[in-house]
C-alpha cells in the first residue's frame, strides 16, 4: 500500500508544490533497472498465469461465438425488428468509448504539461489500441458475412463498380474508427521507440537482443533525433487530441442523425465525448489498481495518479449525468408526443426502466463517492467505483439502443428485445479478448513509458539551460 | 568471390562519457563554440537545449506534417466528391449528390490520419532510421546511453579533429572518461 506519509504532505500544498508523481530515492539507472526486469525476468508473477489462463478461457468463446455466427448468420443474435441494433453496437460504443482515456491521458494530457500522466499513459495507450481492436470487431461482424461486406465500408474499387455512400454516418464511423486505430499504433509503437533501445541494451538472452534491437530501429538516443523525436511526438499530440473527440462525435451521429426519439438530439456530440473519457478513466482505474499491486509499482503509480484520474472520473461523470438530464429535458420541453412517450417508457413504465435506474446508480449515484478525499484515496472504494462505471457505461448505452428501438413510432411494430446466449458470449468473450492482450503486452514490453520517467528526475532539467536558444 | 582482407579498423571519433545531463549540455555548448561541427551527444531521454547547443537548427517535421494534413483532406475530400458526383451519382433519400457537409467528417479523418503517418515516418526518415549498425555502439559502455550514461562524439571527420588535442580538449570539460571508437 502507499506510505501514507507521502500522500499527507501533498495534501497541504496541493496546486502549489510540485508534488511527487514520483517516489523518492530514484535515478536513472533505477528507474530502468525496476521497469526493464519486470519484463526482463524470467520470474512472472503467478497472478499473471491466473488471469491469462481465465481471459484466455474467454477469448476462447469469442472463437467459438464468431465461428458460429460465421456459420449461422446474425439471427443467432436476438436482434429483431425494430431492434435491429442491440449487442453487437452496445458493446462496440461501449469499448470504443474505453479507448478514449488512452489517447486523452497521451495526447491531451501531453499538451497541458501534466506530468502525472508519464507513469500512466503508456498502459493506457495499449488499453486503447486493444480496446479498439475490440471494438472495430462488432461493426464488422455484426454484417454476418464480413467478406462481402467490405466493399460497403471501404471505398476501393471493386467489380460493381459502386462506392461507400459518405453520405451515412456509418461510413464516417468506418473513417473515423479505422483512422483512430492506425493512429494510436502509431503514436504507441512511436513512444515506443526509446524504451525498446533500452530494453535491446539490456537483455541477455541473444534472440531478445535481437528481437527487440530490430524493433528498436538502431535508436541510439542521439541528440539530434531526441529534437526531431520530440517535435513529432508533439506534433502527434496534438493531431490525436481533435481525433480523439471526432471519433466519439461521428459515433454519436450514427445515433443523432436519425429521427427516432431518443436518438435524435443535438447533446449527442459533447454526451457521448464525456462519456467515452468517464468510461474510459474509469477502465484505466480498473487495469492500473491490480497491475501496480501485482508489479510493486507504488512508487511509479503513486496515490497523486489514482486520485487524480478519480477527480477526473467525477467531473467527466457528472458532464454524463447532465446529459441525461438533457435527454429528460428536451424530451419533455419539445412538446413532441413521441419523444415524451420515449422519455416516460425509458423512465417508469417501460419494460426496460430497471436499466435507467441501474444506469443512474451505477454512473450517477455511486461516483459521488469521489467527492470524499479519504473514500478518492481509498484503493478498495476507488476499484469499486470504477468498476461501477464500467458496468454503468455499457447500461447507458444499453438504454439509448434498446428502450429507443423497441418502441418506435408504430405500436403495431413495438417488440421486445431479449439478448441471447451468443450475444452475452460475444462480449464476454471481446473481455478476454481484452484481458489478454493487455497481460500479454506488460509481459513483453514496458508498461511504464521509461524514458519519459527518467524525464521527471530533476536532473534531468539543467540548470545551465539558460542561453540555449 | 574473393573476401577482401580485413583492413584494420579506422577512428570513427572520440566518445566522451558525462557524469549528468548538465555536464554534457555545457561540454556540448563548449564543444561548439570550439567549432567542431561533426558531433553528436546522446542521452537516456530528451534533454532541452542539447541539440541546438550542438549547432542543429531544423524546422522541418512541422511543414512536412502541413503538407501532409493538406494533402489527406484534398485526397480524403476529392475521393468523396469523385465518388459520389461524378462515379456513381446515386440519389440516396432525395439529397443532392454534392452534399458537401456530409463529406466533412471523412475529410477530416484522412487530414489528421495523413498528417500523422507524415510526422511519425519523417522523424525516421530524417533521422536515418532504421540503421542496424552504428560505430558509438563499437564501445561496450554505450549501453548506458539508453540507461543512464551521457555521451558526447567528435567524428574523426571533423575538420578541426585531433586525436590528442580533442581528447584533451573533452577532458578539459570534465569527462569522466574518454574513449577511442572505431568505425
Amino acid at each position: 500500500m502507499e506510505p501514507l506519509v507521502e500522500a499527507s504532505q501533498y495534501a497541504k500544498d496541493d496546486f502549489r508544490a510540485p508534488v511527487p508523481v514520483l517516489g523518492p530515492g530514484h535515478d536513472y539507472g533505477t528507474i530502468t533497472d525496476k521497469l526493464t526486469t519486470m519484463v526482463l525476468t524470467k520470474h512472472t508473477p503467478a497472478v499473471w498465469f491466473v488471469v491469462v489462463a481465465i481471459s484466455f478461457t474467454f477469448l476462447i468463446g469469442l472463437t467459438v461465438a464468431l465461428t458460429y455466427l460465421l456459420a449461422r448468420g446474425i439471427g443467432i443474435w436476438g436482434n429483431n425488428i425494430p431492434v435491429g441494433w442491440a449487442f453487437d453496437i452496445i458493446n462496440f460504443v461501449w469499448w470504443i468509448g474505453i479507448g478514449h482515456a488512452g489517447t486523452l491521458i497521451s495526447a491531451i494530457l501531453l499538451l497541458f504539461k501534466q506530468d502525472w500522466r508519464t507513469s500512466i499513459n503508456r498502459f493506457a495507450e495499449a488499453m486503447t489500441l486493444f480496446a479498439v481492436l475490440c471494438a472495430a470487431l462488432f461493426p464488422l461482424v455484426h454484417t454476418g458475412r464480413p467478406w462481402l461486406a467490405i466493399y460497403w465500408l471501404f471505398p476501393y474499387p471493386n467489380t460493381m463498380g459502386l462506392w461507400p455512400n459518405f453520405k451515412s454516418p456509418l461510413i464516417w464511423d468506418v473513417f473515423a474508427v479505422s483512422t483512430y486505430g492506425s493512429v494510436s499504433a502509431l503514436f504507441w509503437f512511436t513512444g515506443l521507440i526509446p524504451d525498446l533501445a533500452t530494453f535491446r541494451d539490456k537483455a541477455e538472452h541473444p534472440v531478445l537482443k535481437r528481437i527487440y534491437g530490430v524493433l528498436a530501429l538502431g535508436w541510439r538516443g542521439s541528440a539530434r533525433h531526441w529534437a526531431r523525436y520530440e517535435n513529432a511526438y508533439l506534433l502527434l499530440a496534438g493531431l490525436s487530441t481533435p481525433l480523439v473527440l471526432s471519433v466519439h462525435t461521428v459515433v454519436s451521429f450514427d445515433f443523432a442523425v436519425s429521427v427516432l426519439p431518443g436518438w435524435h438530439a443535438t447533446i449527442f456530440p459533447p454526451y457521448f465525448v464525456a462519456g467515452a473519457i468517464y468510461a474510459g478513466f474509469a477502465m484505466v482505474l480498473t487495469l492500473a489498481i491490480p497491475l501496480r499491486a501485482i508489479y510493486g509499482l507504488q512508487d511509479f503509480i503513486t496515490m497523486r495518479h489514482l486520485e487524480n484520474m478519480a477527480k477526473v472520473t467525477l467531473v467527466t461523470g457528472l458532464v454524463v449525468v447532465y446529459g441525461y438530464a438533457c435527454e429528460a429535458f428536451f424530451g419533455w420541453y419539445s412538446g413532441n408526443e413521441y419523444e415524451r412517450f420515449m422519455l416516460k417508457n425509458r423512465v417508469y413504465y417501460g419494460p426496460y426502466a430497471w436499466s435507467y435506474w441501474m444506469l443512474l446508480l451505477c454512473n450517477f449515484i455511486v461516483p459521488q463517492l469521489l467527492w470524499s478525499k479519504r473514500l478518492r484515496r481509498n484503493i478498495a472504494v476507488l476499484f469499486t467505483v470504477s468498476m461501477f462505471v464500467n458496468v454503468g457505461m455499457w447500461l447507458e448505452r444499453f438504454v439509448i439502443i434498446v428502450t429507443s428501438l423497441h418502441r418506435d413510432f408504430l405500436p403495431s411494430s413495438w417488440d421486445m428485445y431479449y439478448p441471447t446466449r451468443w450475444d452475452f458470449l460475444t462480449l464476454a468473450g471481446t473481455i478476454g479478448l481484452f484481458v489478454t492482450l493487455m497481460f500479454l503486452f506488460v509481459r513483453v514490453l514496458p508498461m511504464i513509458s521509461i524514458f519519459e520517467m527518467r524525464t521527471l528526475l530533476p536532473d534531468a532539467t539543467p540548470k545551465s539551460d539558460q542561453g540555449a536558444h | 568471390m574473393s573476401h577482401a582482407t580485413p583492413t584494420s579498423p579506422t577512428l570513427y571519433g572520440l566518445l566522451a562519457e558525462f557524469d549528468s545531463a548538465d555536464t554534457l549540455l555545457r561540454a556540448a555548448r563548449r564543444v561548439h563554440e570550439a567549432g567542431f561541427t561533426k558531433t553528436d551527444a546522446f542521452s537516456p531521454m530528451p534533454i532541452h537545449g542539447l541539440a541546438e547547443a550542438l549547432g542543429f537548427r531544423e524546422h522541418k517535421i512541422p511543414k512536412l506534417v502541413l503538407a501532409g494534413g493538406i494533402v489527406g483532406a484534398l485526397a480524403g475530400y476529392g475521393l468523396e466528391y469523385w465518388t459520389q458526383v461524378i462515379d456513381y451519382p446515386m440519389n440516396i433519400g432525395g439529397r443532392p449528390y454534392f452534399a458537401w457537409v456530409s463529406f466533412i467528417p471523412p475529410a477530416f479523418e484522412t487530414t489528421i490520419l495523413v498528417a500523422a503517418f507524415t510526422a511519425a515516418i519523417s522523424m525516421i526518415v530524417l533521422n536515418g532510421l532504421p540503421q542496424p549498425y552504428h560505430p558509438v555502439f563499437n564501445h561496450d559502455g554505450f549501453r548506458r546511453a539508453s540507461r543512464d550514461g551521457f555521451f558526447l562524439a567528435i567524428e574523426a571527420a571533423d575538420p578541426r579533429f585531433d586525436v590528442e588535442r580533442t581528447r584533451a580538449f573533452l577532458q578539459e570539460l570534465d569527462a569522466r572518461e574518454v574513449v577511442a571508437v572505431d568505425e
